[in-house]
Parts: C-alpha cells; structure tokens; sequence
C-alpha cells in the first residue's frame, strides 16, 4: 500500500524525532513549518520503504548544516533544497530516485519532505543515524566506507557550493566554513549512494518512528495515559531515572555546546543524583559513579507529567524529568561504529555497555 | 486642605477575579483601598473600584491627587475575544530569506481571519553578523505606503531578519513610509518589541500594531472615568509588564507590554511592602496563584517564547508559573481517597458559595478555615463538621502546590525569602519547604493595585553586538545611554534615570556576538 505523508503526520514526527534527537537536533519549531508549508501548497509526499528503492538507482539526503539557533531567526527561502538538488543532477548526471533524511532530529527529519512535496519526489523511509549526532561523517554510510560527497550547499540567496574533499572530515571542515560564510546555516545534498547501499547501511524505518513516537506522546496525553511509558514501549527504552534538575553547565566552544547537567532523584530515585554529560546530544548518563547508558545508546528526557522531549537547550534548574536510555541501532555497535560515536570518541575513558545489559544490572542492584 | 503639591497616587489593577483601588498619599501611605468584581467590560469594575476608594477619603482630598495609574487586561481580552483589533499592514523585509513560512502560518485560523492582516515583503534584512542578505529597496517600501493608504490600514508592522542585531532596515523602512503615511501613522518596529526568533518577534510586532485603537481609547476611558469623579488635570499612566510604568502616548506605541501587568504590579507591590529585593513572590488570588521573581527589586523576566491567545511570540513578559490554586478552588476526594483541589474554583463567588460563608461548596477556603487557621473568614462553626481527613490531606495538597510552583520558579537549590500576597494568601502556611523565610506584609490582599500606584518608570534595550566591530565596554555605554533615553521618553524624570541592570549574554553559534540587555529606571516627573 502507497503512503504519504500530510501536515498531521509531520506534526507527529516532528516531535517524536526531537525524542530521538537524544538532547541534540534543534527545536522542530521551523523545520516543521517549512515543510508543511510545502506540503499544503504542493500536496502530500510519497514514502517508500529503502526495498522500493531498486539496487541501482541513485538516492541523496537533503539535510540542514549550522546553527539552528540562527535558522529560527533568518528562515528559509524554501528554494535551496531545489538548488541543492538541481546542482546535485549535474555533478552525477542522473536523476535521484529519491530522497532521505540524514538524521532523526528536531529539524533534519523534516528538511527532506520540502524538497520531496515541491518536486514530487518520493522520501525513502531511513536514515542514516537513527538519531541525532553532531557531525556530518557520524553516519551509518560513513562507517561502511560510502562518502559524504560530492555535496551541494545552498544558502537563501541562491548561492550554491559544490564540494569534493579527499575523505569526509574534510567535507566537515570545508563545508563548515562555506557554511559559516554563506550565512550561519545551508541546506545540503549529500550522501548520494546507490539503493543497494542504502538496504544494506542505512537505518530503515526511523522516519516512520518518528511519527510513531509523535503520535504515541499526543495520544496518551489526549487519554490522559502515561506518555513515557508510552514512549519507551515504542522505542525498546529503559527508565533510567526520575528527578529534578538542580544544576546545569554550559561551555560553548566553535560547533559545540559541552555541558552536564545534575538530576536529583525523586520517589524511587530519592537519595540518588544523576549526572548527563552533553556535546550537542547527551553522550553519558551516570548514577553515584555507574554508567546507565552511554553513546552511541540514545540518552533523552522528557518532561515527567507531559513526555515532552526536553533539549540540553532546554534543561533548567527545576525541570521534573525522567531520563529515559534507548537502543540504538545494532551498527553502531560495531567496532566501527563505536569508533566514530562510542564514549571514547567524546573523549571519555569508558567502555561501550548496551543500555539493555546496564539496565539489567542496574535493576538486580 | 489640598496640598500645594498633588502628591497623592491612585493606582488600579485589573485582575481576572478582582480590580482592586488605591490612594496612597504623598509618602507613600495607603490612604484607602478596596476590591471590587472584574465586570465583563473590565471598565465598569474600574469605576466601581475608583468609586469606592475616591469615596473613603472624600472629595476634597481626592484634590491631592496628581498621578493615576491603571494596571489592565484590556489588550489581552481584545486579542482573545478578537474585538477591536486594527486593520494591519504587516511589512516582512528579508527576501530572498523567510519564503518558506508564509506571514501568521502558525495563527489560530479564525483569529487569522478577525485580525484583516495583510502581510507584504520586501528585499532586505541582515545577516547574524550584520551584513546585509540585500539591500533595501526603497521604491518597494514606497509601494506597500501606497496600498496601506488606497486600502485603508490602520496600522503598520515592520519586522527586518536579524534587527535585533541590526535595525538598520527597520529604521529605514519606517522614515520611508512617514515620508508618505505622515508622522503620526502607527508603526510598530519588530526591533523593539522583540527578540531573536523572527515569527515570534514578527507575531508579537503584528499584534501589537492590531492594539493601537486598544490602548488609545483604554487611555480615554480611563480619564473620562477619572474625570466623572472629579479628578481632572492628573498625569495617567498605564502598567507594562516590567513592573513599570508607561505614559499614555508611549502605551499607544507599546500596547502589547500591558500584557501580563497585573502579576508584575503584585511583585512590585509586595517588594514596597516588604522592602526586600530578591525573593520569591506567591500572589494567591480566587482562582490562580502566580509565582514571580523578585529579582533587583523588579520581575525576572522569562527567556523562552510565550504564547497569547495561542500565537508564539517572544517579547519580554514576566517569568511567572501559574498554578490553579485560589481562595476558591474546589476541594474534592477521588474514588482513591486522594484529596484534590482545584483547578476550577468558584472564583469571586468564595463569599457566597464556600461553607464558611453559608454555601455549600468545599473550597481551598475552607479547608483553611477548618483548621482555625482564617478567623477573621466567615464562619467557622460552618466548616467544623468537615471530615478531618478530608481537612489535612486538602492542606496538604494545598501546601504541596504551592512549594512545588515555589521551587519551579527557582534557578538554585538553596532557600529564599518567600513574599506572600493576594485575597487568597490565608491559604499559605507560615512556613514552605525551600523558603528561608515566608512574609505576609500588612495590605497584601491589594498589593497589585499598591504596586500599580508605586510603580516607575523604565527604559530597555536588548541588541545583539558584533564584538569585532563594537568593542564590549562601548557596546555597553551604548546600550545604558539608549535605555536611559528609552526610561526619559516614557515619562521618567531625567534627574533620577539610572541602570539598574546590564546583562551581557554570548549567543551560542553566533561567533563574536553578544547579546547586551540594559535595563534603567526612573521616578516619575513630578
């Protein structure tokens, strides 16, 4: 059966790819707008799973680069990820079968389907981190050996930069920089690959849930439910703990914001205190000295009366919140993987654990 | 015997249970004070308060008064009741960029369609670090004059991309359309009503110039009612959600920061009568309790985006948390045995549907007046049937609402002075888990209308600088010498205009940029 994708389902996986977002993404607030926008003036955009997708065709993500901060106050001309793909035909001299999403956050998860509603084109049901992560190369594709590039910038201006790099973290270094200077933030086509590259790396399905998260938290409030337990049946997740934020770090430095942030615990959690690290997204999750979930496992909180994702932008002093630790996806369990987004790759001198088999200690404690 | 001098300050506030009235002499005494049901109209409940308080000192010396101050929820109930909104021109200047969401996109639909907005765009606006994404085009600019006249809009609203950081266009845009419109046309400038965050800041600049007609015949009113008691030639100030004050022709341009007054009038209040400058303030009123900040003598301001009447904008508004907790909230046991209380409440009718007062609904009153804790509160032989359980575990619920909106609104762990004030405080213990100490100042049931009478007059400036361009010491001087304007051109006296608070905040991503917010204030000219 065909599926398409209308204004109420992107309002669902706006806010269910902010839960995946794991502290990082951005808010969904414009990225949202945008691509509802595009969907009422151009109609619906067809999502086909990465099997529809045949193993020689060529598919590309459309993705945003840069700040967030700065896309909520200069927002799109709505046109770049036209030019992004227009210059992108041209570097590869064929068209796209279609389009995927780089990542589940807050506003990369909805990027895609302004382009896919203003050129008709179907959006692939995958991505490639099945959450969200701080840099362009931290990707499924990436650690399986598929570059990056060629990539396409745009900015609102009709500016486009086409960059081919020797290996990835110079498409990061380069693209940044163009970014920087085109204005803060570009959209980007990146990461073209084959579709049979795409069945055999990406993640399959995280768009769908990013919606079914969305509409799971939006149900169980209009029942009046548990939204988080709601939440952690649809994502395999674990209740890590529940508490008041009482402190809050911040340091900012270039692309990054470090952080941590102190959670007293309250009910069963009273008497314990809670600590996440974060570089964007929450990286390490600890309780009197014991990991409870680390990366490349999603570390989220939600608001505890509401499930509302909260962001480490958001995170405040007397925020009641449950931290919640997701599985990610098996890849990333890899040596391979674990080496671009394990604990040591943030700079922390700690072993990967599975959310599953800490949680599973945790509770025979 | 009037005094040479009209010293005296009558100063009103309209809250969602009460307006509340009162004098208060030239050293700043009270004088006389009441309450009175907020009417539907709002102005009708005005003049019954004005009424009553002009009647307690007589009308001779009613003559001592020089100022009057009224601290109201007009502009909100035309936005929410969508009456007397004006025709808008809304002026976005940012093409190429902001294409992709269309003007009011995320607008309430029927709220869109009472508001008779129609949005233009022009080339222009800048880049987070002040350059120009393109230049402004002033023959555009010329052209949206010309529909706004032929079409017969009221008003303008201008918002540039990044004029919090330079509103170079902003400033542009607005002598080219008083070129063609005339000096006296309304224009409401994005840049200084909000903050980063374009269709937040675009929202609130809309609904701003939607409630010009608002505040001008709210002014009006006010002195005609003013006069009808006898008190002519006063200074009339209107209450802005600083806690300050605005004069009448600067709340004709700002209507929009009378947003949300009454809750900055009660911190303001319950600051004059305690005479501290940092705590926590509780204002219990029938209904709804408002925890604000009291944070150098003034509300701390909230730094996320807020709605009103579900539109997101980002102007300055008080941070407050608002619980459902009041004088008259209704107490009721679930079939588990808990003990609920509130959210909805009998509101103004406490006094004839609570048991204490002879009706027959429990309310947060009553529990109160169970435990002997509300003498002076009807009846209390009424209430002393009431199920014991039911009296401890609703004063525990009661207790617990209240700490918890407390430690909400705190930004550390240790303990502050909490401030207590409103009809409805009697419901507070003597003592709250997180509080250093719990005050109860005398007159706290008028402290808003109190803190509407005392209140200043201030100046504000929040701009984002490019530090590679103006140095941080410059950039500051900057800042206070424009808020110290800003304090003189809404009605303080010069001679007393000083900086209260200077903020510098580095913006995350945004390179060398820095956020500088500078607050000043000053008495009123006498």
């Amino acid at each position: 059966m065909r599926r398409f994708i209308g204004v109420d389902e992107i309002e669902d996986m706006a806010l269910g790819a902010t839960v995946l977002g794991a502290g990082g993404g951005g808010d969904p607030y414009v990225g949202k707008l945008m691509a509802i926008e595009a969907i009422r003036k151009y109609g619906d955009v067809e999502l086909i799973t990465p099997d529809e997708v045949p193993d020689d065709a060529v598919v590309v993500v459309s993705q945003m680069m840069g700040a967030p901060t700065i896309m909520v106050e200069k927002i799109c001309s709505g046109l770049e990820p036209m030019a992004t793909y227009d210059e992108m035909v041209k570097e590869l001299g064929v068209e796209p079968y279609a389009i995927y999403a780089v990542e589940a956050g807050g506003v990369n998860s909805t990027i895609p389907f302004i382009l896919g509603a203003t050129r008709r084109i179907p959006v692939v049901d995958c991505d490639l981190m099945g959450r969200a992560f701080p840099e362009l190369q931290m990707t499924t594709l990436g650690i399986n050996g598929v570059k990056g590039q060629p990539a396409v910038l745009a900015d609102e201006k009709g500016n486009t930069v086409t960059v081919r790099a020797i290996d990835d973290r110079w498409l990061e270094r380069i693209a940044r920089q163009a970014t920087s200077v085109m204005g803060g933030y570009t959209i980007l086509a990146s990461y073209m690959c084959t579709g049979r590259q795409l069945k055999d790396f990406a993640i399959p399905g995280t768009p769908t849930l990013c919606e079914k998260i969305g509409r799971t938290l939006r149900e169980a409030r209009e029942m009046h439910a548990d939204p988080i337990a709601a939440v952690l049946e649809v994502t395999r997740g674990h209740r890590l703990f529940k508490g008041k934020v009482v402190d809050v770090e911040r340091n900012t430095d270039g692309m990054f914001v470090r952080g941590r942030a102190v959670v007293a615990g309250l009910d069963d959690d009273k008497g314990r205190e809670l600590v996440i690290e974060f570089q964007n997204e929450n990286i390490i999750a600890r309780a009197d000295g014991r990991a409870l979930c680390t990366s490349p496992d999603l570390i989220m909180s939600l608001d505890m009366e509401s499930g509302t994702p909260v962001t480490t932008e958001g995170l405040k002093y007397g925020a009641r919140i449950v931290v919640v630790g997701m599985p990610c996806d098996d890849q990333w369990r890899t040596p391979e993987g674990l080496a671009v987004v394990g604990p040591r790759a943030f700079g922390y001198d700690l072993d990967y654990v599975p959310v599953e088999e800490l949680a599973a200690t945790e509770g025979g404690r | 015997m009037a005094e040479e001098k009209r010293t005296w300050r009558l100063g009103i506030d309209v809250g969602g249970t009460n307006t509340d009235a009162v004098i208060i002499d030239g050293d700043l005494n009270l004088v006389a004070s009441t309450k009175s049901p907020t009417t539907e109209d709002v102005m009708g409940g005005i003049k019954a308060a004005m009424h009553e308080v002009v009647s307690q000192i007589g009308l001779e010396a009613a003559a001592n008064i020089g100022f009057a101050m009224l601290g109201t929820t007009h502009c909100t109930n035309a936005i929410v009741e969508r009456r007397r909104l004006n025709k808008v021109a809304a002026l976005r200047i940012g093409a190429p960029a902001t294409t992709a969401i269309s003007c009011m996109a995320d607008w309430p639909e029927e709220l869109k369609s009472a508001m008779r907005v129609r949005d233009f765009l022009v080339h222009g606006g800048h880049e987070f670090d002040g350059r120009e994404i393109n230049a402004l085009i002033e023959d555009e600019i010329r052209e949206v004059a010309r529909v706004v006249r032929e079409e017969g809009f009221e008003s303008v609203a201008v918002t540039s991309v990044f004029s919090p950081v330079s509103d170079a266009h902003e400033r542009r845009a607005v002598e080219v359309l008083r070129a063609e419109l005339g000096e006296e046309f309304p224009i409401s400038v994005s840049s200084e009503i909000g903050s980063l965050g374009f269709l937040e800041r675009e929202n609130a600049s809309i609904l701003n110039a939607a409630l010009v007609d608002v505040a001008r015949t709210t002014a009006d009113s006010f002195e005609e009612a003013l006069a009808a008691e006898g008190i002519v030639d006063v200074a009339v100030y209107l209450g802005q959600n600083d806690g300050t004050l605005m004069s009448v022709d600067y709340a004709k341009r700002y209507p929009i920061f009378t947003i949300a007054c009454g809750p900055t009038n009660s911190i303001r209040g319950a600051s004059f009568l305690t005479q501290e400058k940092d705590a926590i303030v509780v204002d219990i009123g029938g209904t709804t309790t408002d925890v604000g900040v009291l944070s150098h003598g003034f509300p701390r301001e909230s730094m996320v985006a807020v709605e009103i009447g579900d539109v997101r904008t980002n102007f300055r508004m008080p941070d407050l948390v608002s619980v459902g907790l009041g004088g008259g909230s209704i107490v009721r046991r679930a079939e588990d045995g808990s003990v609920t209380v509130g959210p909805d409440s009998v509101g103004f009718r406490v006094t004839r549907d609570a048991l204490v007062f002879g009706g027959d609904v429990v309310t947060a009153t009553d529990i109160v007046a169970a435990r002997g804790l509300a003498p002076e509160v009807g009846d209390a032989s009424l209430v002393s049937s009431l199920d014991a359980d039911l009296v401890e575990r609703g004063y525990a619920e009661i207790v617990r609402i209240i700490e918890d909106a407390v430690d909400a609104m705190k930004t550390s762990a240790g303990d502050v002075k909490v401030v207590l004030v409103g009809g409805g405080s009697i419901l507070a213990p003597e003592a709250l888990e997180g509080a250093s100490a719990v005050l109860r100042p005398p007159h706290f049931g008028v402290a808003n209308a109190i803190g509407s009478a005392i209140a200043q007059v201030s100046g504000q400036i929040a701009k984002v600088f490019s530090l590679s361009e103006t140095p941080r010491a410059q950039a500051i001087e900057e800042s206070k010498r424009r808020a110290c304007d800003e304090a003189i051109a809404a009605g303080a006296d010069p001679a007393t205009v000083e900086v209260i608070e200077v903020e510098d905040i580095p913006m995350a991503y945004l390179g060398d940029a820095l956020c500088i917010r500078v607050k000043a204030v000053g008495d009123l000219m006498l």
